[in-house]
């Protein structure tokens, strides 16, 4: 079986895996980096969203051959040590989960928007997570937590809906 | 998060595993609410058992909660977490009553014990009025024990001690923090559950507060949670292929050339007992990763014997429904008054419409899985299996695990998994089935994971009909008569889950003449609970067709549906279920007030109200729409009110109800689930569209926390949606909308 060598999180990784094998799996299966999910294997929602030089790619559609010697942020090397990214505190202030599940891909997406945009406007976020399905409907709070990371205010945590009605 | 709190609540996780079975600590106190209610477990009769000294060393109060040395205060959450947020809601009622302060307090998933926990299962938005009670019980006899130890420790009277901030506080000033009191605490008696008293909704400092979820910091730092997520040692992965036909059979499969595929360690024919809840036939394929699977599934080459398989279609049903519109049903359901001589008297009006709504699938984010580990006894040991379950009724596997595979309950381990989303979906047992029968076979665990278009085509679906509607409205404008030809679909010669029309669907308890018909297709595709079963669908018809009655009368739909309710009582009397005509003309004016219900709307813009009462929630929902010339809508606020009594997780609360509102816009929007020749149409995301975030509307949410107990909220806020989208539609163009998916009418978003 072939070799390959991923920077994952900021480390080498030495796999050896069917190079058709999609990133997502070598995450989860190989590596043990269950935080990046599987939703639907053909790069329509968004579950297995990770970063591959700093672009918000679907980890589900790319194969581990053709990103050898990358590099790959997933959600478990976003923070800092044990300093959380922003979004990542915004999600936990904000309540933004329901069950759970696409958060870590919409947190991702997100990253890499707030990596170009430090502060998004409504279209910038409508661009960005237009990709990320949330069957739950979180979307409220995910726009509103977004725009917290960004720019922290006061503003009351449970009420996304009048905080993005007073920013549109 | 920091690693030593993990560390210890390990500790307790193992203590509690080893000696939770251990029959001897119940006290049953009966049954209250139709729920096991337990009594504190006595501690007294751990203190003579040195075997439960792991257990005592955390200071354990009750079945619920253990207190440890550092004063952390560890709660167990026993039911189903599927997003609706009981893990979270549940442990903030113990909370309260017990004192505690919340920033103390750790949450984890209960083992899975109904002797111990009580059910464990969550559905039908009945958890929270199920446990209410049992869980002020848990915290408030904790409360108890631990003012108890205060009183022996500071030498003073019980009745001048109070518990609140994690403290047992003296009036005068001295206290004990609830860790100095935990040991002695333990060792209490522990009280009468019928002499104990709760707090004052006044008094609540938990109870109404907005709390983020216990689990949101594992959620955003991607760490193990979800059935998914499981991993355990020498695991194998499977996929499980079964007939695109619902119910076929096996014959053969190219199984030598998949076993030659990289990464494939094992593919063979499973059998299945024909019980689509358990295990229809299909083709296992084993291998050391998921992505290894999946490609050689794609490569099967099955013969399947469909001769027993569903033949249903989609375009059949809807020709045959069609060929019934405006005709009666067979013997009615319903006969109330004589409905005939109101729709002849000429002075009344009458209307009649056809409503049409699809099959829908569940599709949750995280596809169905379960990871099982059959172990063979060995040495005169009897045969075990281990299994970790996303689901929302965990003991339900214990049937077709002793059914099928012939284990007790105490041959079977069950962990109970967060669910990656189930709107109803993961109540059956299938899915578990299939890992449990691969795993025995290939001796090893296994993670069996679906493919999201096994997810889409093997889903227990929203089963889909039509309804004929008529009603008549006397000279002043009042319903007066109603009647529906309800067209729905049986299984097993039983309606299927979520079709039908009953007597106290509204507005049948509310006039005087009625009539309730059905005609039932004979269907072999699988139906089951999906969010709101019955009332998602019949709140389209019934709200909808209400709303053309109004305006056909030239009523304002509000008045109208105020009128219809009456004056202000409980339709059943003593059912506390049932539905409140004052509660529900409250949630009506208060949608219509805040929506600002009657304004001048814009040219291409209207406001559409609906009112649906379920799952003992009482619901209005004003939708704001604009419809341009392409017929492309922007639905730009929903203005919520809601009576499920006190809000107990305020944010928990809001969540529900926007995320209720964005899921009834997904369906009515786009979803449609077809089969023909008995093959599901739909399979992955591209062909069943879920709302984007663009599309989200705003969700303004306004709570009337009446002092009625309360109740649940995961599926009540849904039902009311598509009629209020709908209405506004008309509002806003003059047409009516009689039909779900939109899309199929030409209308997107």
């Amino acid at each position: 079986m072939p070799r390959y060598t991923l920077n994952i999180n900021g480390a080498d990784q030495t796999i050896d895996v069917e190079p058709d094998m999609p990133l997502l799996w070598a995450l989860r299966d190989t590596l043990g980096l269950i935080g990046t999910k599987y939703g639907c294997g053909i790069a329509q929602c968004g579950a297995c969203t990770v970063h591959v030089n700093g672009n918000a790619m679907r980890s589900c559609t790319i194969t581990v051959s053709s990103i050898a010697g990358q590099k790959v942020t997933t959600i478990e090397g976003l923070a800092t040590g044990e300093q959380l990214h922003p979004l990542q505190q915004a999600w936990i202030e904000l309540d933004v989960a329901q069950c759970g599940y696409c958060q870590t891909g919409q947190i991702m997406s997100a990253a890499a928007l707030l990596a170009t945009r430090p502060d998004p406007s409504d279209a910038d976020i409508d661009a960005a997570m237009a990709g990320n399905y949330c069957r739950c409907g979180t979307y409220l709070r995910i726009r509103s937590a977004i725009h917290q990371a960004a720019k922290p205010t006061s503003a009351l945590f449970y009420d996304a809906a009048r905080t993005q009605e007073e920013q549109a | 998060m920091n690693n030593d709190n993990h560390a210890l609540v390990d500790s307790i996780r193992k203590a509690s595993a080893t000696n939770i079975d251990r029959r001897g600590f119940l006290k049953l106190t009966g049954l209250l609410g139709g729920g096991l209610v337990l009594a504190s477990m006595s501690p007294a009769l751990l203190a003579a058992d040195s075997s439960t000294a792991p257990l005592l060393a955390n200071a354990e109060l009750n079945a619920f909660i253990r207190v440890t040395p550092e004063g952390r205060i560890v709660i167990y959450s026993a039911n189903a977490e599927m997003g609706q947020g009981i893990k979270t809601t549940l442990p903030m009622v113990i909370a309260e009553e017990m004192g505690a302060s919340w920033s103390d307090v750790e949450v984890l998933q209960s083992p899975v014990n109904e002797l111990l926990f009580g059910p464990h299962g969550a559905g039908g938005s009945t958890t929270v009025p199920r446990t209410w009670d049992q869980m002020r019980q848990m915290g408030a006899s904790a409360r108890e024990m631990l003012i108890g130890a205060g009183a022996i420790v500071m030498e003073v009277p019980r009745d001048e001690l109070t518990a609140a901030n994690s403290r047992v506080t003296h009036e005068s000033g001295e206290f004990r923090t609830f860790a100095q009191l935990a040991s002695l605490a333990a060792k209490q008696p522990v009280p009468d559950v019928t002499t104990l008293e709760f707090k004052e909704r006044a008094d609540y400092t938990i109870i109404g507060k907005a709390i983020s979820g216990v689990d949101n910091g594992v959620i955003v730092t991607g760490g193990a949670l979800f059935g998914i997520d499981t991993r355990v040692p020498d695991m194998l992965y499977a996929a499980y292929q079964k007939c695109p036909a619902i119910g076929g059979k096996a014959v053969s499969a190219n199984l030598d050339e998949i076993k030659r595929l990289p990464g494939i360690v094992d593919a063979f024919i499973v059998k299945g007992n024909d019980n689509v809840m358990e295990l229809l036939d299909g083709i296992a394929v084993v291998g050391t990763n998921t992505h290894a699977v999946f490609s050689a599934k794609q490569k099967l080459n099955v013969q399947w014997d469909e001769s027993g398989a569903s033949r249903d279609s989609w375009s059949k049903m809807a020709a045959d429904a069609a060929a019934l519109q405006g005709k009666r049903g067979g013997d009615p359901v319903v006969k109330k008054g004589d409905v005939d001589t109101q729709f002849s008297n000429p002075e009344n009006t009458t209307l009649e419409a056809f409503y049409e709504y699809p099959f829908v699938a569940h599709l949750c984010m995280e596809p169905m899985n379960c990871t099982a580990h059959y172990k063979k006894g060995s040495g005169g040991a009897k045969d075990s299996v281990e299994l970790w379950i996303p689901t929302q009724m965990p003991t339900r596997a214990l049937v077709p695990m002793k059914t099928m595979f012939g284990l007790e309950q105490d041959q079977v381990t069950i962990h109970q998994m967060r669910l990656g989303g189930s709107f109803g979906r993961r109540v059956f047992s299938e899915y578990i089935c299939e890992v449990t029968e691969i795993s025995k076979r290939v001796g090893k665990p296994v993670k069996l994971t679906w493919t999201r278009e096994d997810d889409i085509r093997h889903d227990f679906f929203r089963v889909g009909g039509f309804q004929s509607v008529k009603a008549a409205v006397n000279k002043a404008g009042k319903l007066i008569a109603f009647e529906n030809h309800h067209i729905g679909m049986l299984t097993n010669g039983q309606p299927a889950i979520g079709s039908g029309f009953t007597a106290n669907e509204f507005p049948l308890e509310n006039i005087d003449h009625g009539y309730i018909s059905n005609t039932m297709f004979e269907i072999k595709t699988p139906c089951g609970p999906w969010r709101a079963p019955r009332s998602n669908t019949n709140a389209f018809v019934v709200q909808s067709f209400l709303d053309e009655v109004a305006h056909q009368a030239g009523r304002d739909y509000r008045d109208f549906l105020l009128e219809i309710l009456g004056e202000s009582r409980w339709l059943e009397d003593g059912n506390i279920r049932a539905m409140h005509t004052g509660r529900a003309a409250a949630v009506i004016k208060l949608a219509a007030e805040k929506a600002g219900w009657g304004r001048k709307m814009p040219a291409g813009t209207g406001l559409g109200l609906a009112f649906f009462f379920s799952h003992a929630g009482h619901i209005a929902e004003v939708a704001e729409v604009e419809v341009d010339a392409n017929k492309r809508i922007k639905v730009k606020r929903v203005t919520v009110a809601v009576d499920v009594g006190p809000i107990i997780n305020f944010s928990g609360a809001v969540s529900q109800v926007q995320g209720s509102v964005i899921d009834g816009l997904s369906t009515m929007m786009t979803q449609k689930i077809t089969m023909e020749s008995g093959r599901i149409q739909q399979s992955n995301f591209h062909d069943y569209p879920v709302l984007r975030l663009p599309s989200a509307p705003i969700v303004d949410v306004h709570f009337i926390q009446s002092d009625y107990r309360p109740t649940g909220l995961g599926e009540p806020a849904l039902p009311p949606l598509a009629p209020a989208v709908g209405n506004a539609i008309f509002a806003a163009t003059g047409q009516r909308v009689r039909k779900m998916p939109l899309s199929e009418e030409g209308y997107s978003i």
